[in-house]
Formats: C-alpha cells, structure tokens, sequence
C-alpha cells in the first residue's frame, strides 16, 4: 500500500517535470529568439517578466496563480464555463511550473544564441535557405550545449520546485501530491522513514540525470568546443 | 551584366555619410573594391547581396531586378543568385566539410558536383573534418567551394584573405584566380591589398567615403605613368631626421623600408605617417628573381 502511494508520487513528479520541459522547450526557442533577434522597443518588458521567477518567491507566484484559477476570478469564471478546472490539478501544476521554470529554459538558449556569429545566419541565408530552415539544421544544432543545459535545468528545477506548487496544488494524491510535498507532509506528521526515502529518491535521480546530461554534453562537444 | 546605382546612409567614424555607388560589372569580370576601411566595401557587398536594404535605386542583374526603390522590389538574400565569402569564413560548425557543402546545394545536379568542388579546392583528403579543427587557409577554401555550389551569378567575397599568413595568402590568391578562370563566375573582391589587387581583377573600383572615385585596370590605377627611365614607389612616412646639412627620410614601401636624402625645402611638406610617392630619374633598374 504504502510503495504504491510511493511510486505513484515518484511518477507524478517525473511526469510533471517532462510535461513541463517539453512545453518549455516549444517557447523557449521562439521566445530566447525573439529576446536575442527582436528590436523591439519593449523588449526590456519581457526580458524582465521572463526573469521574474528567479529572484520572486514561489509563494508570490503561486497566490496570484491561486487567484487566477479561483472560480470567483475573471479567468476563473471563463475556465469553469469551459470545464476547466486548474486549480488543486495536474493541469494547473504544469502551468505554473511552465511560468515558474520559464528562466531556466529561457536564459541558457538565450545566451547560446548571442554567442552564435551573425555571419553564421547571413551565410545560411545567402546559400538560399529561409529562416526556419537555418535555424533547423544550422544554429539549433550548433547551440545544443544550451539547448542540453535549458532541458536539465528546468526539468531539475520542476523536480525541485516546491512553493508554486503547495499554493496551487495542494497536496492530493495520484493528482498533485509531487515528491517535495510528499517530504513535508511525512515529516509533519513525523514519519521519517518515508520522507528519507523520498528524500534519497530525489537526491539519487537527480544526481544520475545531471551527470549523464554533462557526460554526454562533453562528449558530443568534443569535436567543436 | 550586373548594373548597380544605389544609395545608403553610412554612419562611419566620421560621421554619417550618403553613401552612392554606381558601378557596372560585366559578366565573367573579377573586379576589386579597392579603399581604406570604412569605405563602405564591405557595404556594397552586404546591399548586392541584399544583408542589407538600399535607402534608393536600383540593383539589375542580367535583367532581372534585385532591388528597385521606385518599384518597391526587394529580393531578399535567398532569393539572390550569389555565393558570399564572409571574412569569418561563416563556416557551419557542426557539419563536416562535405556537409557544409551539401547543405548549399539545391538539386541532385549540384550535390553530385559537390566533390568535384572539393577536389578543386584540395580538400579531398579532409572532407570529413569538423570546421574546428582545419587551418584558416583551409577554412577559407571550404567557404570558397560552399559559395559555389549554387553556381552564383556573382560571387562576393569579403577580405577572404585578409587573416592569412602572407605566404598562404598568396597561395590562395593563385587558388583563386584559378577557380575565377575555370568557372567563369563574375566575381567582386573587397581588397585593400595593392599586390592581391594588380594579381586577380580584371578592374578595379576605388571607393572613398561612399563614393566609387575611379573604376580602371589595376596596372593604370597604380602606374599612372607611361614607360620611362623613372622609378616610383608609393609608401608611407616613418621618420624625418635632421642630419647635417640634409634631411634623412624613411618611408615604408609594401614590406620594405627605403632610406631617402632630402633637402630641407622637401622635408618641410613631409609629415610622419603620411603617403608619399619616392622616385627616380635617371635610373635603370635591374629586375631580378629572389629564388
């Protein structure tokens, strides 16, 4: 009973985790391209909401994410007319842990791009390939290494995170207990045992997963950097 | 033919400038932008090959207009027939050498060519090799044959040579001429290199400050004088010491530096680092081979 409970949680965080970086993954580019291409004049504004989530406490976001999705709310109203029902579940989660992660994706794809030489897109655009089609085969690839550490660092981050979720998910089992409430909840209610096993869980994954990442990301880098 | 008339604003170290180029290239022609930096060479090459947008006129190649202001027509890059050779090289980092060349080509016609262009170039033997890890003389010959494989109706090349060792430098300018004979592709240099200049084009156009001053065969431009018995260097003003009763001037000519006697009346209107032209009456010079 108790291992089941167990794996249950375990699957849910690590589904939250790749949900959330896989959408993170489909903006981030457009979006760390637009940060780095854009001359647009409010650039700045979005720069800084982007990074928001660094230095804002979990709790912060997660109150008026809370307000947001409460029935008594604008977006509330609209989303229970469309039987939509983001708070306290698992659809809710993923949004704020988009919101939440959003630098980490952001930032290192962000700063690959810069670092790839303008003359790189110009000489793509010469040999008759279009926008897409350069960024497709010529500078994605060529900015893996950022591309690798946004995936870690937001799938870690998701895996970590801890205040958005106790505002908006609570703590429901198979729906939005995640590992890092499970923690909290066994520990308040004094159960050690399990929280080190959750605990130990979290820390050996995580260990494994970044290490494997950087192995890879140096070996496949050999060749260019 | 290529008829360009064009004009663009050009914020330079001086200021701002209005730019106007007009120039015709024939086809076939290697002809070389020749001129101090921030000229506006590497500009006209950048709005030929439509990297940047002209503020008026019109750029026509072979009949077929790539830019006109009046009509509204902007071709953008893709849309150009043109091979460009960046002075980075621009050279894709996670594609082998084969690969980069691959990438360019549009239809089965020109990946089966695409060996052939690396023989020509001599990079059989590399092919495979990763960007990082070839020399720059090597780089740049894998740009060279990456701007060819779409067969360009010009080619651009931007200060190809200008990171090289002056060995490889004049390696590559053989190289170069070879490749311009064999494939007949109309070709515009950006130079500011006398020798690279007289060696490859067929003409050049001297551009100062966003003008083209002078377009002529490169032997008139830098020997304006007819055959006689004189001996003309151009160079530059290294010193000027006063050496009782005579001034000693040293100028700097290509690589070479030339010791100078002059009066005090020739010495007065000869600045340090100023162009001068040294020459010689009277004189019958002795040509010979170094090696």
């Amino acid at each position: 009973m108790m291992e089941s409970e167990f794996l249950a949680t375990m699957a849910l965080t690590f589904k939250l985790a790749a949900i959330t970086t896989l959408i993170l993954l489909a903006i981030g580019i457009p979006l760390a391209s637009f940060l780095v291409f854009s001359t647009m004049r409010f650039k700045s504004v979005i720069e800084t909401i982007v990074s928001m989530p660094l230095v804002l406490p979990p709790s912060v976001l997660g109150f008026y994410l809370l307000l947001a999705f409460s029935p008594a709310s604008a977006i509330g109203i609209f989303l229970t007319e469309h039987g939509i029902r983001l708070a306290f579940s698992f659809e809710g989660l993923v949004i704020g842990s988009v919101l939440f992660s959003l630098p980490f994706m952001v930032h290192p794809i962000q700063s690959a791009l810069t670092q790839v030489p303008r003359s790189i897109f110009e000489a793509s655009y010469t040999l008759g390939k279009s926008k897409i089609e350069t960024m497709l085969r010529v500078i994605l690839p060529s900015i893996r290494h950022g591309l690798i550490s946004g995936i870690v660092l937001a799938f870690a981050h998701t895996v970590g995170e801890f205040g958005v979720i106790l505002m908006i998910g609570g703590n429901i089992p198979g729906e939005t207990r995640v590992a890092s409430i499970a923690i909290y909840d066994e520990v308040e209610s004094l159960n050690y045992a399990i929280a080190h096993q959750y605990a130990l869980t979290l820390f050996v994954v995580t260990f494994a997963i970044l290490l494997l990442v950087y192995t890879l990301n140096k070996k496949s880098l050999g060749g260019i950097r | 033919m290529i008829v360009v008339n064009i004009t663009k604003r050009l914020d330079t170290a001086e200021g701002s400038i209005n730019a106007h180029f007009g120039l015709t290239i024939n086809n076939g022609e290697f002809l070389t932008l020749f001129g101090p930096s921030g000229a506006g060479k590497t500009t006209l090459m950048r709005l030929i090959a439509g990297l940047e947008r002209p503020d008026s006129g019109k750029i026509e190649v072979d009949g077929e207009v790539w830019f006109d202001s009046a009509k509204k027509i902007n071709l953008p890059p893709q849309k150009r027939s043109i091979g460009f050779v960046f002075q980075d090289y621009a050279l894709f980092p996670t594609m082998s050498v084969r690969e980069n060349l691959l990438f360019a080509a549009d239809n089965a016609q020109q990946r089966a060519n695409v060996d052939e262009l690396i023989e020509l170039v001599e990079l059989s033997q590399l092919s495979q090799r990763l960007p990082t890890t070839l020399s720059g003389g090597q780089k740049q010959r894998v740009a060279l044959a990456r701007a060819l494989v779409c067969h360009p109706k010009i080619l651009l090349l931007d200060e190809p040579l200008s990171a090289l060792d002056p060995a490889m430098r004049q390696k590559l300018q053989d190289e170069l001429f070879l490749v311009h004979k064999r494939l007949d592709v109309t070709t515009l240099l950006v130079s500011h290199d006398i020798a690279e200049t007289v060696k490859l084009s067929d003409r050049m156009a001297s551009i100062e400050l966003g003008r083209i001053v002078r377009v002529a065969k490169p032997m008139e431009f830098f020997t304006p004088q007819t055959l006689s018995g004189k001996l003309q260097l151009m160079g530059e003003v290294l010193s000027i010491q006063y050496d009782h009763p005579v001034y000693l001037v040293t100028l700097l000519t290509g690589n070479s530096i030339i010791k100078a006697v002059v009066s005090e009346n020739e010495a007065r209107i000869l600045k340090v680092g100023a162009k001068a032209i040294i020459s010689s009456k009277a004189f019958n010079p002795i040509v010979m081979p170094l090696e």
